[in-house]
């Protein structure tokens, strides 16, 4: 990186300075922003290189890879409780971690929009870099392009995650069975309401903040907790929110689920923007929460190994899965009836009255 | 939540369930017409009729503002959206997904590049009117009674501050008239008609107009309303009310909401109405068909805020699909898995008729909450 230094006469005004065209056009100003922001901020080994792709160790013997996508498109761009920067890291680690790897190496693309602060690409790169530290994952290589003016919306951002799986974990979304307990791991609803409440100006009397967070550290005491066999599946309930992982649970294993309203976490702030607007907190998304199906032994060992994580002390036993051809997610209600927790359709959208 | 949380208490649902079975006269049944959308919503959301007697029947009525707007009057703001780039239409979230003519919403309307907008109130309208005063903002305002005094307000508002860019495209219905329709129309003689035994009036509407309006309908009618709020405990307290009033050979109008209703309602808001607004001869129903003196359009005094006048907009009647049953489901005669496209056809991702199109219609909360009742009998 040394060496790219030298090439530049004069530093990137990291302060002042807007993105332009040049910055993805592949000559000095792109790779000046590569050695002076992605470089500096992910810094590490691999990407400092400057090749076209990252050489990788192989992993553990008897470990499979997982490789997992994901594109970052939120508005706005900085919220309670994280920003773009942030949830791109999340997001892709938590697909990874609820898969049961362990999250090892990002790679991050960019879509910049012409004219965009340079001093917020830097807040949101910082950020994103501090999200992979915490998370213990690398940010081993990138891609930048610009867009003209109006044809973006400030910044894109897509990242691809690389995970080890360790031999014996095999979650997936269709080894639900009847019997099985659901448990999540806390209050829903929280990133959803926070991006809606700053998108929309609404002002509740309390902020609700983001719960984006990175999921590896939960799962790895949930594995620490019970044998890996135990654990069914594993789901991050982000858009379509809990009620839509359910469905696709649902819907995977062939079973259905049926859930006890009074059970399922949700914070206060949540419940009270929700009812103003008319929106159902079952379907608003989530960003450092997981769902675990789990044999019914494991259920109180596990939940026992949520509470003791920061993540996860309002972890509860939400439901249990059934057998149902119909594939239907139903809901026990507090007020003693029951009813279908269903696919959402379309967007879920504030209701007049 | 405080004001909520002890609406939703299990235990004193299960105490006023079984004052009801204990109430609930032998050897008859009860049918009870729930007239708003919200009621519909609470009553599919908390399961309430799993705690009613299987001979006290709930049907639900036409009172979801966004269920009975007609496919003409959406058809009107999307032309407008569409034929004038200058033009942005605002209006509330759900009534975005509305499905039009030629397979459009204002959504879709929008991806075609119409400049549509979802707005939390009029107010946020107006102010982006103030915002934009190179644009022309056109506010698409649906709802019963209770969403019509924050639209006089933002007229008045626009008024006073000779907002020349701002305008309305009225929609407003109101209760009393729809309620008579149910009862009185001619579908009624076409459709037959259930034996109605009372209604639960909604809540908001009255906490505006008062439960004053439903006394002379009462009387005409013979038919007991009580005013309910849209929690679940409102609603099965209502039915209670109810069930004692036929017991009791009474037809009045009681005031279950006593919390926020009062026999005359809101005389300022009221008064405010009266000065904005005055009464279509006749508008469309979607389900119901036209029905007179049943919504609001505003008064020449407000001409230069009108969109219908200001964009010399024309209302093209269109019909509903012929295999659609809203009409008779809106008026209890049928249920929703008796219509031919129920679930088939009609779902709540490719709407069909009134009922399904918000998530308040009748057939909308039979399919996202109770499905699953249909198919257990199947596998019976």
């Amino acid at each position: 990186m040394n060496t790219l230094h030298a090439t530049f006469t004069r530093a990137l005004d990291l302060h002042h300075g807007r993105v332009d065209l040049g910055f993805g056009a592949g000559g000095r100003a792109m790779a000046q922003l590569v050695a002076e922001l992605f470089a500096r901020a992910f810094a590490n080994d691999y990407l400092a290189r400057g090749d076209d792709g990252a050489v990788l160790p192989a992993p553990a013997p008897g470990e499979r890879l997982v490789v997992s996508t994901d594109g970052h498109v939120v508005s706005p761009l900085f919220f309670p409780g994280g920003d773009i920067g942030s949830l791109s890291v999340h997001g892709t680690v938590n697909d990874l971690a609820v898969m049961g790897a362990r999250p090892l190496y990002l790679t991050a693309g960019f879509i910049l929009e012409e004219g965009f602060p340079l001093a917020e690409l830097a807040r949101i790169v910082d950020s994103m870099a501090a999200a992979a530290r915490t998370a213990g994952v690398l940010v081993v290589a990138g891609d930048t392009k610009v867009v003209e003016r109006g044809k973006g919306d400030g910044v894109f951002i897509t990242t691809a995650g690389v995970g080890a799986l360790p031999a014996g974990r095999d979650p997936g979304g269709a080894r639900a069975r009847p019997g099985d307990a659901v448990l999540v791991s806390g209050g829903i609803g929280e990133h959803g309401m926070a991006i809606l409440a700053q998108r929309e100006a609404l002002a509740f009397e309390s902020t609700i903040v983001s719960d984006s967070a990175p999921l590896n550290g939960l799962v790895e005491a949930l594995y620490g907790a019970v044998p890996a066999a135990a654990i069914r599946v594993l789901r991050d309930p982000t858009r379509g929110g809990l009620a839509t992982t359910l469905n696709e649970i649902a819907a995977q294993s062939g079973v259905g689920i049926e859930l006890e309203e009074g059970t399922i976490p949700v914070a206060a702030p949540v419940r009270a923007a929700c009812e103003l607007l008319g929106l159902d907190p079952l379907y608003v998304a989530n960003e450092g929460k997981l769902v675990a199906v789990c044999t019914a032994e494991a259920a109180d060992a596990l939940l026992a190994a949520l509470r003791a994580h920061p993540l996860g002390a309002q972890a509860a036993c939400i439901g249990a899965v059934t057998a149902d051809p119909q594939r239907f997610v139903q809901i026990r209600t507090g007020f003693g009836g029951r009813r279908m927790v269903d696919w959402l359709a379309g967007e879920q959208l504030p209701r007049i009255c | 939540m405080k004001y909520i949380d002890e609406f939703r208490d299990g235990r004193l649902a299960a105490g006023l369930a079984r004052a009801i079975a204990r109430e609930a006269a032998p050897g008859r049944d009860y049918a009870f017409m729930e007239f708003c959308g919200g009621h519909t919503h609470a009553i599919a959301r908390y399961a309430v009729t799993d705690l009613l007697p299987p001979t006290v029947r709930m049907i639900h009525g036409p009172g979801c503002p966004v269920c009975v707007l007609p496919i003409g009057r959406i058809d009107m703001a999307i032309r407008l959206a569409l034929a004038r780039p200058d033009v942005i239409v605002c209006t509330y979230g759900d009534c975005l997904r509305v499905p039009a003519s030629g397979g459009l919403s204002l959504l879709k309307a929008r991806a075609r590049g119409a400049d549509v907008r979802m707005v939390y109130s009029p107010a946020d309208a107006l102010a982006l009117a103030v915002r934009e005063p190179a644009r022309e903002v056109v506010f698409f305002a649906i709802g019963f009674e209770t969403t019509t005094p924050p639209t006089a307000l933002v007229l008045h508002a626009a008024a006073a501050q000779r907002l020349d860019n701002f305008s309305v495209l009225c929609n407003h219905v109101l209760t009393p008239a729809a309620i008579a329709a149910i009862l009185e129309s001619p579908e009624v003689r076409e459709l037959g008609t259930v034996a109605l035994d009372g209604f639960v009036g909604p809540a908001h509407v009255s906490t505006v107009i008062g439960s004053r309006p439903y006394e002379r309908f009462a009387a005409a009618h013979r038919k007991p309303v009580v005013i309910a709020g849209f929690e679940p405990l409102d609603v099965i307290q209502a039915i209670r009310m109810l069930i004692r009033q036929v017991n009791d050979g009474r037809a009045e109008v009681e005031n279950e909401f006593t919390r926020a209703v009062t026999r005359d309602g809101n005389r300022k808001a009221q008064a405010l109405v009266a000065d904005t607004f005055e009464s279509r001869p006749s508008f469309e129903w979607r389900g119901l068909g036209a029905v007179a003196d049943s919504a609001l359009r505003l008064r020449p005094a407000f001409a230069r805020w009108d969109a219908e006048r200001k964009f010399a907009l024309d209302d093209r009647p269109v019909p509903d699909h012929k295999a659609c049953a809203c009409g008779a489901i809106l008026r209890g005669v049928r249920t929703p898995t008796d219509c031919k496209l129920f679930a088939t056809a009609c779902t709540p991702e490719t709407p069909m008729g009134a009922c399904m199109v918000s998530s308040e219609g009748a057939c909308a909360a039979h399919y996202t909450y109770g499905r699953f009742r249909a198919a257990a009998q199947r596998t019976d």
